[in-house]
């Protein structure tokens, strides 16, 4: 089977989700774009769209919508030739509607499992559940006889437990995008000891069309990203915890978001970043790794104790970020949860106290967003975080800390055969998460 | 004329300019434009016998037609007299010059209003462009580029670096943009004036036209922004100027014009000329017997560098091929031989197409009156007069006239 004989019937399980209309999207796209090459005239591709809520599919097609615009728009140069032979669109306007029209009239948006027994590419973006994910994929299976390739978003969920249990030996890998997967440039692939070869080639050749970077990670439960994200996130709550001692949590929280964006020069500190993922997530994605870990603990009170308060976070179908462990105004923190009187307290009431504690900002410090553009990057943060190792003042120590920790996480998922190499650990914590720095450095030993 | 007034000309660069953000409208321009002129003459609106205002594309722009009705809402004296709208793509402004000279010279009125004026920061550029490509022949809109104008310029500007030499007509193009630069950053309307980019020159010479994301042989640099704005000035006849109590000093002198247009239909013949300019140009300076030399300062229609430096060879200050270099030599600096868009013209000032004739009016009636601000360049006394070239489409519908202060 050609690449584009495999992707003329495409179903994407969980389409309405997060993760699920993004891969939706690109999908869409590129098919669209096969569909539009002079080879491929008179072929019909169709793409599923399959979810269990009738709302959440409702929604799709505004959202796909808008985003193919945002694409055709870009894309106008291009279009124009792939259009030549239309003498009835003329305008830029006229040929951005019938792309979008093209793009839109392959997505079949149904609550229907049954449609997907006839693609020959599965996507399955449901939710981080292993049993919900070997049932419905063992059922599409058992009735599907395209000997059909399966391609799930997991981010934390052993492939190789799905392979066996949905018994789809040398058809499934691990294609785990992050999120939003319409922006996020990585992907991370895992594959099983019976991963077919042309199964790897066309998921590399997909990759490619879509423009993202593959990392190949092991089939160990939290791959690469999620292996370093669900440590990192445990040793800032476990420091917050610590500083709780000494000071009230959300000024504790506060303290622990702060160092982690302004001391290690990241675009959201650790607590911002779990609430964008959700506390739920988050709990859901440790349960499922905690039983394939044999020296240490994936777990955290602090989270199970917010999920019974019921402070989630997570986002809203917007977009829109939802209170968590901080409370947002325009995306932006502006205080934080007090499990104790369940209410938030404004940063305004003790950030001058905590900022004072914290100390004075080691020299040479630079802002996440410059940091990116830099040329220098090495010898900026040389000299950034060998001032903070020096300094005696909180922040830099609890700084330096945190940057030796995500270093040891990051050794750890290649001593542990997560990672191939230090490189790819960087370049997912580069590229999924956008850090302006690898894990895996020199600058805090 | 006399009484000239500019709007801002708001776009990318100025920093009110919030693509999210509500912006002013047509009506606000026209408004504040209108009466920024009528508040410099005496009797304001009840001395003005008529109005005529150049606009291209209000109609899709702004979903807007019947022009000639909002004159009242700057004024309400002007309500119930005679106004007209003119259309000439990008030459718009000039036509309603040539408009409010003609009602002189016919002796129907004694004041004009002139205006002109565009809000086109309505639609993204994508959009855009397909409504300024409405000022070439819609049947070759097909085999266009999505950037339907600057596609035409860039086919001219490879034209040129083919038949003469790609580097020096790069570099008499990125020095077309660091004088737009340095002029609009001494204009506090123009869309440039907060433009604080170290080295213009290098910017613009350093960045490769890439034709997959834009057109072939220009960049970014090279062509004139999306922009908003009015300008207005008044046409008055001798007794009009009485009327409105302006001393002749205090206007300029209309010496000539000429009025050109060109096939829409015909491609150009030779893409390395601009026929038509060459043409009207030609024509102003036979009819006033004035020669390049006593013209002090000339305001050309730079939508794009290229089209800037075609311009320079059309005017004879260089020959086919060396315009590049006479403007990479400095020579149509501020301090230069001929001091060319004083002000920053399209690229720097702005391009609110419909309107941009009228402000090139202006910036000439500023400069030979001594009004220029911190723009105002010395105009030597052998070289009195000043010049306007403004061009509709790819060299389509073109008016140069040439003025002189008020003796």
């Amino acid at each position: 089977m050609t690449y584009e004989e495999r992707i003329q019937n495409v179903s994407v399980l969980g389409a309405a989700g997060k993760m699920g209309s993004g891969i939706l999207l690109l999908t869409a796209v590129e098919m669209a774009n096969l569909s539009l090459k002079p080879e491929n005239k008179g072929k019909t591709f169709v793409l599923n769209a399959i979810d269990l809520s009738d709302e959440g599919l409702a929604g799709l097609r505004p959202y796909i919508q808008a985003q193919v615009r945002k694409i055709a728009e870009k894309q106008t140069v291009w279009l124009r030739s792939v259009y030549a032979d239309r003498a009835d669109l003329i305008q830029n306007g006229e040929i951005i509607e019938q792309y979008i029209f093209d793009v839109l009239n392959i997505i079949r948006p149904t609550t229907a499992m049954e449609v997907a027994y006839r693609s020959s590419l599965i996507f399955e973006a449901v939710s981080e559940n292993p049993e919900l994910k070997v049932k419905i994929l063992s059922q599409i299976d058992q009735n599907n006889k395209n000997q059909a390739w399966y391609f799930t978003n997991t981010s934390s969920v052993p492939i190789h437990l799905i392979e066996d249990k949905a018994n789809l030996t040398g058809r499934v890998l691990g294609f785990h995008f992050y999120n939003p997967p319409a922006v996020q440039k990585l992907v991370e692939v895992i594959t099983t000891p019976n991963t077919s070869k042309e199964m790897v080639e066309f998921a590399s050749a997909y990759a490619k069309a879509l423009r993202k970077i593959t990392v190949p990670a092991n089939d160990i439960a939290g791959f690469i990203g999620n292996g370093h994200f669900m440590r990192d996130g445990l040793h800032g709550l476990s420091e917050a915890t610590k500083l709780s001692a000494q000071f009230s949590w959300p000024e504790a929280v506060y303290m622990m978001n702060k160092v982690t964006q302004d001391y290690l020069v990241r675009p959201m500190g650790i607590f911002q970043l779990m609430d964008y993922v959700g506390i739920d997530v988050m709990q859901f994605i440790m349960k499922v790794m905690n039983p394939y870990m044999s020296d240490e603990t994936i777990h955290s009170d602090v989270i199970d104790q917010f999920m019974e308060l019921g402070v989630k976070g997570g986002q809203m179908s917007s977009g829109a970020q939802k209170d968590g462990f901080l409370k947002y105004e325009k995306g932006k923190p502006v205080a934080a949860y007090d499990p104790s009187t369940k209410s938030y307290i404004s940063f305004a009431d003790f950030a001058e106290k905590c900022d004072a504690a914290l100390g004075a900002m080691p020299d040479g410090a630079v802002v996440w967003k410059a940091a990116l553009r830099l040329k220098n990057k090495e010898e900026v943060f040389s000299n950034f975080f060998a001032n903070m190792k020096k300094s005696d003042a909180l922040g830099a120590k609890l700084g330096a800390q945190y940057g030796a920790r995500s270093n040891a996480i990051g050794q750890k998922l290649v001593s542990d055969g997560v990672a191939a190499n230090a490189e790819d650990v960087n370049t997912v914590m580069l590229t999924g998460f956008f850090h302006a720095f690898g894990p895996v450095n020199t600058y805090f030993d | 004329m006399t009484a000239g007034y500019n709007t801002i000309s708001l776009g990318t660069g100025r920093k009110e300019f919030n693509p999210r953000k509500e912006r002013p409208g047509l009506e606000e321009y026209l408004v504040e434009a209108g009466q920024g002129v009528l508040q410099q003459i005496e009797g304001g609106a009840k001395s003005v016998d008529e109005s005529v205002l150049g606009n291209f594309m209000a109609a899709h722009f702004n979903h807007q037609g019947n022009l000639p009705g909002f004159f009242p809402m700057i004024d309400k004296e002007l309500e119930f007299k005679p106004a007209t709208s003119v259309e000439g793509a990008c030459g718009s402004g000039s036509l309603s010059l040539v408009s409010g000279i003609k009602s002189v010279l016919a002796e129907s009125a004694e004041v004009v209003l002139s205006m002109g004026a565009e809000v086109q920061n309505t639609v993204k550029a994508i959009y855009g462009a397909d409504i300024l490509a409405y000022a070439g022949w819609f049947k070759n809109r097909k085999k266009g580029h999505a950037y339907f104008f600057p596609g035409q310029f860039s086919d001219r500007a490879g034209a040129y670096f083919e038949k003469y030499d790609r580097d020096r007509a790069r570099k008499g193009m990125a020095q077309w943009y660091a004088n737009a630069i340095e002029n609009a950053r001494l204009d506090p309307t123009a869309q440039e004036y907060h433009n604080t980019h170290p080295d213009p020159y290098g910017l613009s010479y350093k960045s490769e036209p890439n034709g997959k994301v834009f057109v072939d042989h220009l960049n970014y640099m090279d062509c004139s922004k999306v922009s908003d704005a009015a300008s207005g000035i008044i046409i008055a006849s001798e007794e009009g100027l009485k009327r409105i109590g302006i001393a002749k000093k205090d206007a300029v002198e209309v010496v000539g014009y000429a009025q050109v247009i060109r096939n829409i239909t015909e491609d150009p013949t030779e893409l390395t000329e601009l026929k038509a300019i060459k043409t009207a140009i030609q024509k102003v300076f036979a009819d006033t017997g004035l020669t390049i030399d006593q013209i002090g300062t000339i305001e050309v229609h730079d939508c794009f560098s290229i089209a800037g430096i075609l311009t320079v060879e059309a005017l004879g200050l260089a020959k086919p091929g060396e315009g590049c270099d006479f403007v990479a030599a400095g020579h149509t600096k501020r301090d230069g031989i001929i001091p060319i868009n004083t002000t920053g013209g399209l690229i720097g000032w702005g391009h609110p197409t419909g309107g941009t004739g009228v402000h090139q009016a202006v910036t000439i009636w500023q400069q030979l009156t001594g009004k220029a601000g911190d723009a105002q360049i010395k105009i030597s006394a052998d070289k009195p007069y000043g010049m306007t070239i403004n061009m509709g489409g790819d060299d389509v519908t073109i008016n140069a006239i040439i003025y002189k202060q008020g003796e």
